[in-house]
């Protein structure tokens, strides 16, 4: 039985409805097909970054749509981006770190044929030849 | 001069009610099962300082084994494993269940709808879930330190943690669960702030306290989640070797630095803001002077709470990550002490020409002033590249967050707890003695900490066992100085224990403060106000009025 | 930002014959600001799964640095053979599944908030349902990957010509993978639960346009859990 107070949106405004959501679900599945087939052609170092775009554009699709975005108070909008400036940062200092590191062994140390050769910092994509790993128990003995 | 209003009614005053908080329901059931913010905040009380004393019995413990070369206590021999976990269950006892839950969980639960003018917070269910879940976290905690006790340090570095022997896992899963205590506590307190103000409070109409609460909360909700995931990762590695914190296995441990401290360095602000907001309203009150620059303060607390976030590399210098972060960290570091130190500023400024009074809460608050000052300033050392790589890891780190998170925080918690005990308990504490134990407070914490930055700057590494025989006159007087702190602690207990054996006459507002947690009964009842509160003042208007009911 | 100001003269929860809405709790002035107040709590806690999850994409994303060929390589173990040649068949199909299903949930929602009980119900179930389906396809590549071996950490015991067990990079991989999935994937069970017991409520008529907010709230869950797959989709299936 319908009363007359509704809980959302000033005026009682239905924001939204089958029509719009129908759109954006054909939308969002036009988008999917976009990404897989994009997936086949190769870009490059650019193939990540088309990917992430699209999943992005997909992702503001279900924010400002499926869940309202659009029509509620900003308030709620500002959270969600809050997250992912933050998540943004953490990401960024991370590979600043990682992308500026110089992994060289010192020349002169000792007891290094054992060891795992550092990657090459001029050739990021060229892995070190696979070695077997140690069996576990070293860790037994080396903590008390 | 005598302005506080130690008991009986004064012109103006409504009727006391019969009924509060305190005495309207009784039992236990009524107690474990209420949503009533003040309930929840006295029984965060009760279990923090519990907290509080078991960490401080394992700070004791360090510091007596540090008092000679031969580590005995009372004949026993303290072997350097035991030392290990003395400083580790030291550490994680009183980050995760002392200083992060307890201002949020005690004193704003109680306060903070008060002053907004509000019935309760705005999830009174998840308030008492957040409760539970601290004691779930709390257990769990107490019993991996039965059950075999941790010695990685509170910072649980790798490989060490992944390796180590210990109820690490158990430990790590205890903080996890507390952190989602943690959680719950910020995201109600967002939501009550934006939401449940009284009619005409505007967001620069709320008094300081709640914007220093709200900046606390935005940290609970944004970091805690990862250090949620860092420890997941971390018991992973640690059962199945997944290969990404420990480099035998093909994992970065300073990747585990990064994901900790992303987490760790914005809590050290969740610590620090908390004691902040208590200050901005000490100040003002006993001061009987309109806070300088309200503005200033809520936009510093705001920034601190987000600049918080991108200088974590600071705790990194010297563990391997590159030399641009570590330049682009050190830089942000700095940015980050300005809003701290204009707060600093805008207190000072407030107390000029004051009406200043040094009842017991004005002087922890001017203790706080004093500590955070040094433990402010000693951060700056070691932001800096050049001198950290000299201090990292000697005491000199160790009496730097001291400073902050004791001298300052701990300063603050106490000094809002004798602020807001009449309120909580309708009950005045003995003035005199109350100002004896925060004399002794301020000695003897200089005692401790002062001589760490003079062991840190001279060598003496942190969490070290041995030390140099030349350093064993600092290490006695700072154990000495940890005696002193404990007969404060231990004055400041009997004080407001005793206060409670007095009926419950203690007046509406005894301090003349102006915000609304003032406008209602000490205890409130139940429901806080009579009538929903209008706001129809300025935040901190401390003009004389009629007084009208 | 606003204040709230409640407008006392609104129905403050109540209807016009002054009957009590027995959802409206005393600390909140009206219905409408106990609804905004419930959202806005909601989505702090979405947040806090997006920082959740995001700090193993950061993780994932480090470690793809640090072992670029072997995560490349360990991908293509991730798709199927189709017509000789290999396609992300089941994370394509359900990524199209948790598409529908988010489609299906705000359906749900809209009924509700327009007083049709049958439909909200009908658009739950087919919520649930279409979350089995993808649960039953993640089984099957799960499973695929037991026979297979490639497992997290100690547990890694593959062998074949690409993918050489002993190297570093290949366990963290899969590590990654069952982490993050698997992560999701619980995610989908509670939301699966969430649902049955939106269902139970719907159909014993508690929800209307007067009060829908569990369903709305539990649509949010819903989304993100959407939103996030749709980040994992192309990491771990697109790339080659």
């Amino acid at each position: 039985m319908s009363t007359e107070t509704h809980t959302h949106a000033e005026g009682a405004k239905h924001h939204g409805g089958p029509l719009i959501y129908t759109a954006n679900l054909f939308a969002l599945m036009f988008l999917t097909v976009v990404t897989v087939a994009a997936a086949s052609f190769n870009f490059g170092s650019a193939n990540v970054v088309i990917a992430l775009a699209i999943a992005s554009v997909k992702a503001i699709l279900v924010g400002l749509f499926f869940m309202h975005l659009l029509w509620d108070k900003p308030v709620n909008a500002i959270i969600l981006i809050a997250g992912f400036l933050f998540l943004g940062i953490f990401l960024m200092f991370d590979f600043l770190d990682v992308t500026s590191r110089n992994n060289y062994l010192p020349r002169n140390m000792p007891n290094m044929e054992n060891a795992t050769p550092a990657p090459d910092s001029m050739n990021p994509l060229k892995t070190p030849a696979p070695r077997p790993l140690d069996p576990a128990p070293a860790k037994a003995e080396e903590h008390k | 001069m005598e302005r506080a209003v130690t008991s009986g009614a004064r012109i103006g005053d409504r009727p006391r009610p019969k009924k509060n908080y305190l005495n309207e329901t009784r039992g236990f059931k009524s107690w474990a099962l209420t949503v009533d913010h003040k309930r929840i905040g006295i029984m965060y009380l009760v279990g923090t300082l519990c907290a509080f004393l078991l960490g401080g019995i394992f700070a004791l413990l360090v510091r007596l084994t540090l008092l000679t070369p031969a580590h005995k206590i009372f004949g026993l021999q303290v072997t350097a494993e035991t030392y290990n976990r003395f400083f580790t269950l030291h550490g994680a006892v009183m980050v995760f269940l002392f200083i992060i839950p307890s201002i949020p969980g005690s004193l704003t639960n109680f306060v903070l709808p008060l002053m907004l003018g509000a019935k309760d917070v705005a999830f009174p269910r998840l308030n008492l879930a957040s409760f539970y879940l601290w004691i779930v976290g709390a257990v769990m905690a107490v019993s991996s330190m039965i059950i075999g006790a941790v010695d990685t340090g509170w910072t649980f570095y790798t490989p060490y943690s992944t390796t180590t022997s210990g109820t690490v896992t158990l430990m790590t899963a205890a903080v996890f669960v507390l952190g989602f205590s943690s959680i719950f506590t910020g995201l109600n307190f967002i939501a009550t702030v934006h939401k449940l103000r009284a009619p005409g409070m505007g967001w620069f109409d709320m008094p300081l306290f709640v914007w220093g609460m709200y900046s606390t909360a935005l940290i609970q909700v944004l970091a805690t989640p990862v250090l949620g995931i860092t420890l997941v990762l971390l018991m992973l590695e640690r059962v199945f070797q997944i290969g990404i914190f420990d480099s035998r296995i093909g994992g970065d441990p300073v990747l585990f630095q990064h994901f900790f401290w992303f987490y760790s360095h914005p809590a050290v602000y969740i610590m620090i803001l908390p004691g902040m907001a208590i200050i901005s309203e000490l100040i003002p009150t006993f001061s009987r002077k309109t806070i300088f620059g309200y503005r200033a303060i809520a936009y510093a607390s705001v920034s601190l709470a987000l600049v918080s976030f991108i200088v974590w590399g600071h705790h990194m210098f010297v563990a391997g990550q590159s030399q641009l972060a570590t330049v682009v960290f050190s830089a942000l570091t700095f940015l980050v002490a300005i809003p701290s130190g204009v707060k600093v500023f805008n207190w000072l400024c407030t107390m000029y020409q004051g009406n200043i009074s040094l009842e017991t809460p004005m002087l922890y608050a001017i203790s706080f002033l004093m500590l955070f000052a040094i433990g402010g300033l000693t951060g700056i050392f070691l932001g800096t590249l050049s001198t950290d790589v000299h201090l990292t890891d000697t005491y000199f780190v160790v009496a730097h967050f001291h400073y902050v998170m004791m001298g300052s925080t701990v300063t603050a918690f106490i000094g809002g707890l004798y602020y807001w005990w009449p309120k909580m308990t309708g009950r005045m504490y003995s003035e005199k003695w109350g100002q004896v134990s925060a004399v002794i407070w301020f000695i003897g914490f200089n005692a401790t900490f002062l001589p760490q930055f003079i062991l840190g700057s001279r060598g003496m590494p942190r969490r070290y066992y041995n030390y140099l025989d030349q350093f064993q006159p600092l290490h006695v007087f700072s154990t000495v100085g940890s005696w002193i702190i404990g007969l404060s602690l231990f004055m400041s207990a009997a004080v407001l224990l005793a206060s409670l054996r007095k009926p419950a006459d203690a007046p509406d507002n005894p301090w003349g403060g102006t915000t609304l947690e003032w406008q209602t009964s000490s205890p409130p009842i139940t429901h806080n106000f009579e009538d929903q509160p209008v706001l129809e003042n300025e935040p901190y208007d401390y003009r004389p009025k009629a007084v009208t009911h | 930002m606003s204040t709230t100001l409640p407008d006392i003269h609104s129905h403050g929860g109540h209807d016009e014959h002054g009957e009590h809405n027995p959802y409206h709790q005393h600390h909140f002035a009206t219905m409408e600001q106990q609804f905004d107040t419930s959202k806005l709590g909601m989505w702090l806690f979405l947040v806090t799964e997006i920082l959740l999850f995001g700090g193993l994409f950061v993780g994932f994303g480090l470690m793809q640095h640090r072992y670029p060929q072997q995560f490349i390589e360990a991908h293509e173990h991730l798709k199927q053979n189709i017509f000789g040649r290999p396609f992300p068949l089941y994370g394509t199909i359900n990524t199209l599944v948790l598409l529908i299903s988010s489609w299906t949930m705000v359906m749900g929602v809209n009924a509700a908030q327009t007083d049709q009980k049958k439909k909200t119900v009908r658009y739950l179930v087919l919520t649930i349902l279409l979350a089995c389906v993808f649960l039953g396809i993640k089984y099957v590549e799960y499973s695929h990957k037991f026979h297979d071996g490639l497992l997290p950490g100690i547990f890694y015991a593959h062998q074949s010509e690409d993918l050489i067990k002993g190297t570093h990079g290949y366990a963290t991989f899969f590590a990654f993978y069952f982490m993050m999935t698997g992560l999701h994937g619980i995610h989908v069970l509670v939301g699966i639960g969430l649902l049955s017991w939106l269902v139970m409520r719907a159909r014993r008529g508690d929800f209307s346009s007067a009060y829908y907010t569990p369903v709305d709230l539990v649509g949010l869950y819903w989304h993100i859990v959407d939103m996030i797959w749709i980040y994992l989709f192309p990491l771990y299936y697109l790339i080659s």
